[in-house]
């Protein structure tokens, strides 16, 4: 996104993710969907590979801030998944800057990954997609168009 | 002056592509979405759209296009490889990287103008392999394995008018060169048949109070603990109780790191310095890219005074698969 921007390996002090718990966890649910939804509708992730993703269920916890999304590929949609009545196939699992690192691509999730600060739980080859999948997309200059940041 | 070798970066994507030409390499190697490359993985590499566009985007910033197809034939299917190599020579890459004697032979008779490269994969140690593949085949340049030593490299060069290209950073993968057949040994499928080592599918990562688990295909490789680096599961890699102990009984899971000794694989006429990773994502293209361009261009003036920066070294250490580097073959004491 922002070449001159670092930025920097933190970590949110351990309240923060005991109020984060309490907090309904709907919003980030909604957020990530939009976002990946948005992603759909401008043509950037492969259609072979989404292919792959059907009915998949995805949980993307945060640990400091507390907060966690789960969520579903389906008919060409991803939605959220509210109360899930399983075990993902795929579960992310890192601390904000961690994610930040990795959407800025400004880190590499192997790295992350190696170094501890990311789990990835579940069905490897998913996850390879997956990472792959984002690799793969050009991100357009972003932040303008898409819903989640605007708002 | 001398005259850098080139800065020879992987790209299994697009943006990757992009990064490695952004970031300072003279060429940058790719691979097709299927299993005539060793990095065939789900999600990786590029068709013909994204080929095109890359080829266009590096041409127009005078960089090169190298092209592997570094795994060998299968039986029954060897048109797949064929039409791999006609491909490339369409797609107008500026050289391909083969394996397979076979191939070479094929690429040779049916494109007599294509230039073409000799694969890590080919397993050429000796000048004498080497100007073989030359007679028959007119390679122009040779990638030699990671097995040799920096005086035994430069023994190679003294002896074939092949250019030479040598491994510069990334993990470690000794294939006993394009011969390993591990990971077969755990799941059926190994780099030279399907074109993966240890494919995810095998791969079981297993969270445990305090440990995490690696399992290939149900066979336990590694136990991090905590706060231990983790590596993925490759056979080689693996932690194996052996007579009563347990350790790295193949290889330490360590990436080779050649900074320290560039100024003498410069000086002994080394052509082109190659940087491990297709698997790796656009972030690692450019923090690997970047650090080597400036190490070399330090270099540019056949400067006296070479220093390893530590920010340099820090930055390769981070993305490093074990996090720690060793300078591999090219200095062991024994042969
Ligand atoms: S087991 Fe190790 S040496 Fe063999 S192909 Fe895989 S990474 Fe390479």
């Amino acid at each position: 996104m922002n070449g001159s921007f670092t930025i920097p390996k933190f970590r949110l002090p351990a309240f923060v993710a005991s109020l984060g718990q309490k907090l309904p966890q709907w919003p980030h649910a909604l957020a990530l969907v939009a976002g990946l939804n948005a992603a759909l509708k401008m043509k950037l992730l492969p259609e072979s590979e989404l292919a792959l993703l059907e009915d998949k269920l995805f949980r993307v916890r945060v640990l400091d801030t507390g907060g966690e999304a789960s969520y579903t590929y389906a008919n060409g949609l991803f939605r959220p998944v509210f109360r899930p009545q399983r075990e993902p196939d795929l579960a992310f699992a890192a601390n904000l800057s961690a994610y930040l690192q990795l959407l800025s691509r400004q880190e590499d999730p192997d790295t992350l990954f190696f170094s501890r600060e990311l789990e990835i739980t579940g069905d490897t080859e998913l996850g390879l997609i997956v990472k792959n999948m984002l690799d793969a997309v050009e991100w357009p200059k972003f932040s303008a168009r898409l819903p989640v940041f605007r708002h | 002056m001398t005259s850098l070798p080139d800065l020879v970066c992987p790209a299994g994507s697009l943006p990757a592509l992009k990064a490695a030409v952004d970031n300072g390499a003279d060429a940058v190697y790719l691979g097709f979405k299927n299993d005539t490359n060793a990095r065939n993985f789900a999600g990786l590499n590029f068709d013909q759209k994204t080929m095109a566009d890359g080829i266009r985007y590096a041409h127009a910033k005078g960089r090169e296009i190298l092209l592997a197809i570094n795994t060998f034939p299968q039986a029954g299917r060897v048109a797949d490889w064929h039409k791999a190599v006609d491909a490339a020579v369409d797609q107008g890459v500026d050289a391909i990287i083969l394996a397979d004697i076979g191939l070479l032979d094929y690429a040779r008779n049916r494109h007599p103008q294509q230039r073409l490269h000799l694969s890590v994969q080919g397993s050429a140690t000796s000048y004498e392999a080497i100007n073989f593949c030359q007679r028959e085949f007119d390679i122009r340049r040779a990638v030699l394995p990671r097995v040799l030593t920096l005086a035994q490299v430069e023994n190679v060069i003294r002896n074939t008018t092949v250019e030479i290209e040598v491994f510069g950073f990334g993990s470690l993968c000794v294939m006993n060169e394009g011969r390993c057949w591990l990971s077969s040994y755990a799941c059926g499928e190994s780099p030279n048949t399907v074109g993966a080592c240890s494919p995810a599918k095998y791969v079981k990562w297993d969270k445990k109070p305090g440990a995490m688990e690696t399992r290939l295909n149900g066979v336990l490789i590694d136990r991090f603990g905590d706060d231990e680096p983790a590596g993925y599961p490759t056979l080689c890699k693996g932690r194996f109780e052996v007579q009563g102990e347990t350790y790295y009984a193949l290889e330490e899971p360590t990436s080779l790191n050649v900074l320290e000794i560039l100024p003498e694989i410069i000086k002994i006429g080394v052509r082109a310095i190659k940087v491990e990773g297709r698997q790796r994502s656009p972030a690692y293209v450019t923090q690997v890219t970047r650090t080597l361009r400036a190490a070399l261009d330090s270099l540019r003036d056949g400067s006296e005074r070479f220093h390893v920066k530590p920010a340099w070294q820090a930055e390769l250490a981070k993305v490093s698969e074990g996090s720690q580097a060793t300078l591999g073959a090219y200095n062991r004491p024994w042969r």
